[in-house]
């Protein structure tokens, strides 16, 4: 064997895990690299008036993003109760009757609208909901976030219940509760932490959509609690300030994009608390 | 199952609780069945509203080059070309990244801080709204691609094609690297071992036998990640110049489908223009679907959980 070579075989593993460190961690660069830029840009815009505040015309300082922060939690709130029921209930579904011919369907269904790219599920909402009642409604916006929301909560419910082991329901058989009761007094529970991972994670994710918005929820200078008017949300403002020409505005926007920013980020912590203290295990 | 709870019927004849299973069990197919009818649904509405534009231009409108709303000329080219050059580019600058993360995660470092950090790190790249990275793309990226075209004597735009591709391939990372993962950690450890009791050293034995093995698995996720990038809005539509005109290279100002729709649909009125900006939808969910749709069939055939 010649020794130059496995020399030159051993300099050249060194480098490939080199070369693989760096490009990791290379990746890292521009994800800090974002977030101190919207840190330092956000922070100075945040104060208690930026969040109980709405939005002031151009050319005066100030203001804030109440009515961005209310249309947010209204239109989440719609997505939830639109989604949550039905998701949970679906997930159930699929657990279920796991080799069924529909369970089979409903799956590559709910894969499908998964895949359904954002600025499709708004052509909908607003076929669906704002031509028929003639105009942009918090309503439809909710409608559209619902339908991104659904297929996580259906996929999370669905891989939570697969962890929870037959003997706990035929425990709950052999007692002589109901099929139905314990479903849903035994084993929903026992599933209740994955569930609501599931859920704090598609909220975080719907929480930052802003193209499913653009032409349903689309907008609103004003504070609107209305779920038949259109609102704003954080997104739809960073959107609509941020390729705006004017500084007070950008200004504006950084702090949203700071708030956004942080909001997603509790959500995912909070889930990861709740995976870690709730766990399914047996 | 079925016949578990025909024993249970038996042994409990009451008929309250005989009909509430019933209408349980009815309960769940009917919820099943909506996600299946919501899916149809969405179709057919997408089809119905790009009739008008099917039945006038047909075929013309994939290779029509002149999209112009004024004369009523809908040709969908430069946006196909857009979307596909975006998308290839993105993918094309990122998979090195996200294969040395997958690599990186999957065999050198399985377990210990620097790899729970390096994932959740990766977790949150995949956390950030699109938005967000549009934002950050107009205000960054953009004059530093400018003055990249200063140098290289091109039309500084700064927004276009080469930028949007720059801040998506960001975006889609975390979907290779992930799946990526998790079929490099399901390589059996024996073909490795064997690798290496022949002498090969760590780099070589990812590459001849890590890698091949892992191939199918790697090839869905870059598959997922295409998806993702077909099918971005938000950051796209704010960094890529919004033209209509066909691209004529990757520093030039484009637009993909998904950012002329949310750029144009909220303005369209007139109806052939509405429903060719539609028929755009239809093309996205139709050429999205079938991409996931194969990603997804490749990782069950490989039987990994994602």
């Amino acid at each position: 064997m010649n020794s130059g070579n496995v020399l030159f075989r051993l300099v050249k593993d060194r480098l490939f895990g080199a070369g693989i460190i760096l490009l990791s961690f290379g990746m890292l660069v521009p994800l800090f690299l974002i977030l101190i830029y919207i840190t330092r840009n956000g922070i100075s815009a945040i104060n208690w008036e930026f969040l109980v505040r709405l939005p002031k015309p151009v050319g005066e300082m100030g203001g804030g993003i109440s009515n961005a922060l209310v249309g947010t939690v209204i239109l989440v709130g719609l997505a939830s109760i639109f989604s949550i029921p039905l998701g949970i209930a679906t997930g159930v579904f699929l657990s279920e009757y796991r080799k069924g011919r529909l369970a089979y369907v409903v799956r590559l269904c709910a894969e499908v609208l998964q895949g359904i790219p954002s600025i499709v599920i708004g052509i909908i909402a607003y076929s669906w909901i704002v031509i028929s009642m003639g105009k942009f409604t918090a309503l439809s916006g909710g409608v559209a976030l619902g339908i991104m929301m659904l297929p996580v909560v259906v996929r999370t419910t669905e891989e939570t219940l697969k962890l929870i082991p037959d003997s706990l329901r035929e425990a709950s058989l052999a007692l002589g509760v109901p099929y139905y009761q314990t479903i849903v007094r035994v084993i929903l529970p026992a599933a209740l932490g994955g569930i609501t991972t599931g859920i704090l994670l598609s909220i975080a994710r719907i929480a930052g959509e802003t193209a499913p918005l653009l032409f349903t929820a689309f907008g609103n200078p004003f504070m609107e609690t209305s779920i038949l008017k259109p609102v704003n949300s954080l997104p739809l403002l960073i959107f609509n300030y941020a390729t705006s020409p004017y500084q007070e505005w950008h200004t504006l926007a950084w702090g949203a994009s700071f708030v956004l920013i942080v909001m997603v980020l509790v959500l995912n912590v909070l889930a990861k608390v709740v995976t870690a203290r709730w766990k399914v295990k047996f | 199952m079925t016949s578990r709870r025909k024993s249970l019927n038996s042994g409990n004849p009451g008929a309250a609780l005989v009909a509430a299973e019933a209408a349980f069990t009815r309960g769940l197919y009917a919820v099943a069945i909506f996600v299946v009818v919501l899916l149809t649904a969405i179709l057919v509405t997408l089809l119905i509203g790009s009739r008008e534009s099917l039945g006038t231009i047909g075929l013309g409108f994939l290779y029509g080059k002149t999209w112009d709303p004024v004369s009523s000329e809908f040709g969908a080219l430069p946006f196909l070309v857009g979307t596909l050059l975006t998308s290839f580019l993105a993918l094309g600058i990122s998979l090195p990244f996200s294969i040395a993360i997958a690599v990186f995660l999957g065999e050198y470092f399985r377990e210990g801080a620097l790899s729970s950090f390096l994932r959740s790190a990766i977790d949150l790249l995949a956390g950030i709204p699109s938005v967000i990275y549009g934002f950050w793309g107009l205000f960054v990226l953009v004059p530093l691609v400018r003055s990249l075209q200063l140098k290289l004597g091109v039309p500084p735009f700064g927004v276009g094609i080469l930028t949007s591709s720059l801040v998506l391939s960001i975006m889609i990372v975390p979907y290779s690297a992930a799946l990526g993962r998790e079929v490099i950690q399901l390589v059996p450890s024996d073909l490795k071992e064997a690798a290496l009791s022949m002498g090969a050293t760590r780099s070589e034995v990812i590459w001849k036998v890590v890698l091949p093995y892992a191939r199918s698995g790697i090839f869905a996720g870059v598959l997922l990640s295409l998806g993702r990038a077909l099918g971005e809005t938000m950051a796209v539509t704010m960094v890529i110049g919004n033209s209509n005109f066909l691209p004529r290279g990757i520093f030039s100002p484009a637009n993909t489908m998904a950012s002329l729709i949310a750029n144009e649909f909220a303005e369209a009125t007139e109806p052939l223009y509405v429903s060719s900006l539609v028929e755009i939808g239809l093309l996205l969910f139709i050429v999205t679907t079938l991409v996931n749709i194969i990603g997804r069939q490749i990782i069950k055939r490989t039987a990994v959980e994602v």
